[in-house]
């Protein structure tokens, strides 16, 4: 399971990174917010992978060494939503970008900037 | 509670200035108000670490390393002594120069809320809470750099989201990997882990993701490109706060992180340091003497500077530290007034590009005056300021026999001092050029934005007059950096003890 898990934030990451080397700039936003999902998932499995444990104790616990770790969990919400409030900016960014250059290629942008 | 202050402060005046953000002048008083009250605030703060040591305050009662610590010793009190002065120009000086379209924007409030992401990283002592803080002062300054929507201001903007939103994301998977390893997020407890056990290589890795991170944030060689692409767009009012807060606040993590964890492989990161440190200071000296814009040529020269903080990190030693704190500060001022100057003479003038502008020194000797004197601090003429952070530096790579940096900063010095000596022959003793544009030139300049430029100047002047009183704090300061079991006691061992 730690190895798919692995694969899986690698296979984010590389998608990210693909992304932002792309000329859109559309893509880039989109890279940017696969980068923060693979970060999000990584910061997710800090705590390590238990299966069928809360994370709380509801009473009924008995063995607290089964509990799984809450802290990367309440971190990742955190980030979540941070990460959601900076993706929407960029959206709206593009597209007052878009709307005032009329182009969405950054190297034609270059050649405007000249 | 003192400790809270700062964050409370531009918090509440967040709310209430959201409450009526057409009315200016409530939004005048308002903002004012709050910035002085966060000026004595910190005034406290730095007289009460000279009286009684390092402060800690635990949050909801929780203890260290279970809850969330805020922490302020020399370093983080100086800094917020500093910051808590220049937004007090700051505002000033934007509520003369801005227009009232991006006043009535939200100006005001988007400056609060930068100054308490810049207070709160300052003082946490906990890395996710830092993270936070960190992304309070990103959104603010997202939006301070695209308030207004000119075409300019978006190009420039998309490069600066872009690099810092990947260094968002690079410290992020930093803290997890720490977490993951030593099970805490509390600065002074994973230093404690770390001097108990030692470094594994994921731990390492981790240092590597937060000097990467903290590096695009205090744009040092080679992640420094969003800098010059998007300092120049604002109105330079902005420009000045942004050049005094959001690049110091990287140099100041780093030297915190430094000092508390990556001293551990000080043999593997001196090299590293000072191989990064002259190459910020070289590139950003060439490519400012290069260039013919004013704004352009001071952002470069904020790289430039970055580079003399971290060669104070890498030397790390009494003075090296105490240096480059000092010239952290001295760089906030002399930066900030140089800003501040080159808009008053824009104003007057109606350009940035050195090739239109002349004749200033006859015209308006003032304007003149208040761009000399901070520039000759830039390139560290004394008894400036900027001349004596350069001695401390210099001092203490002498004193470490590293000639490569201590030369490279030398020679960069020199070219600096080109640059300089360049806006000044160009914009005050050359002619009046036939290309300055007679329509756009006014023969006025704004009153509280003139005495906003005026004051900061004669700040940096003060401060490097009183340095040999002042110096005392920096090296206390370094002390405090040096002796990294005085930051992990005050956090572990004794809860509370300054909760008042």
């Amino acid at each position: 399971m730690n190895l798919i898990m692995a694969i899986l934030i690698g296979a984010l990451y590389t998608t990210g990174v693909y992304l932002l080397l792309r000329r859109s700039i559309v893509k880039l936003v989109l890279g940017i917010i696969f980068l923060s999902y693979a970060t999000n998932l990584l910061l997710f499995f800090t705590g390590g992978l238990t299966l069928l444990s809360p994370a709380f104790d509801d009473g009924t616990l008995t063995d607290f060494s089964l509990i799984s770790d809450p802290l990367p969990q309440a971190l990742i919400l955190t980030a979540i939503v941070i990460g959601f409030g900076l993706a929407s900016f960029s959206m709206v960014l593009i597209y007052r970008f878009f709307k005032e250059t009329g182009t969405v290629d950054l190297d034609e942008l270059s050649d405007i900037e000249k | 509670m003192l400790l809270f202050l700062p964050l409370l402060i531009p918090l509440l005046t967040i709310i209430l200035l959201l409450a009526n953000s057409k009315k200016l002048r409530y939004q005048h008083f308002l903002s004012v108000t709050s910035v002085v009250a966060q000026l004595i605030v910190a005034l406290l703060i730095l007289k009460n670490v000279s009286l009684s040591g390092i402060l800690v305050s635990q949050v909801g009662g929780w203890e260290a390393p279970a809850g969330i610590t805020f922490l302020a010793d020399y370093t983080s009190a100086i800094l917020l002594l500093a910051v808590g002065i220049i937004a007090v120009i700051s505002i000033f000086y934007s509520i003369g120069f801005v227009d009232n379209v991006r006043q009535k924007g939200g100006l005001f409030i988007l400056y609060q809320g930068l100054l308490l992401g810049v207070n709160g990283s300052f003082l946490t002592a906990d890395i996710f809470n830092l993270y936070v803080w960190f992304e309070v002062m990103l959104i603010s300054s997202f939006v301070l750099i695209t308030l207004g929507a000119a075409k300019q201001q978006l190009r420039g903007s998309v490069k600066y989201l872009v690099m810092n939103l990947i260094g968002s994301s690079l410290f992020l998977a930093a803290i997890g990997l720490i977490y993951s390893q030593l099970g805490t997020l509390n600065m002074a407890d994973i230093a404690l882990k770390l001097q108990q056990n030692g470094t594994t290589p994921l731990l390492n890795s981790a240092l590597v993701l937060f000097f990467i991170a903290f590096g695009i944030k205090a744009a040092v060689f080679p992640f420094f490109f969003w800098l010059p692409a998007s300092y120049p767009t604002p109105p330079i009012a902005i420009t000045a706060f942004f050049g005094a807060t959001l690049t110091k606040v990287g140099v100041y993590v780093m030297l915190r992180f430094y000092s508390l964890f990556a001293y551990i492989n000080e043999p593997y990161w001196q090299p590293v340091i000072f191989a990064i440190a002259g190459l910020t200071m070289v590139f950003g000296a060439l490519m400012a003497a290069s260039s013919y814009d004013i704004r352009k040529i001071l952002s470069f020269h904020i790289i430039s500077q970055i580079g003399y903080m971290l060669m104070g990190i890498g030397l790390y030693s009494v003075v090296g530290l105490a240096g480059a704190l000092f010239f952290v500060v001295h760089n906030m001022f002399s930066k900030t007034a140089t800003f501040m100057a080159a808009g008053l003479i824009r104003q007057f003038q109606g350009s940035y590009d050195l090739r239109q502008l002349g004749g200033l020194y006859k015209a308006k000797p003032l304007l003149a005056f208040l761009f000399l004197i901070p520039a000759l601090s830039l390139a560290g003429i004394p008894p400036t300021s900027g001349f004596f952070g350069k001695l401390f530096l210099l001092y203490a790579g002498f004193e470490a026999q590293d000639w490569a940096i201590t030369i490279v900063a030398l020679v960069v010095s020199i070219i600096t001092l080109f640059s300089m000596i360049k806006i000044w022959n160009e914009a005050a003793w050359k002619p009046v050029s036939e290309a300055v544009n007679l329509e756009k030139v006014s023969s006025k300049v704004n009153p509280i934005a003139l005495t906003a430029s005026i004051t900061i100047t004669f700040l940096t002047l003060g401060l490097g007059i009183t340095i040999f009183w002042t110096f005392d704090y920096f090296t206390e300061a370094s002390r405090q950096l040096l002796d990294n079991q005085l930051y992990i006691d005050a956090v572990l061992n004794r809860p509370n003890i300054n909760l008042n």
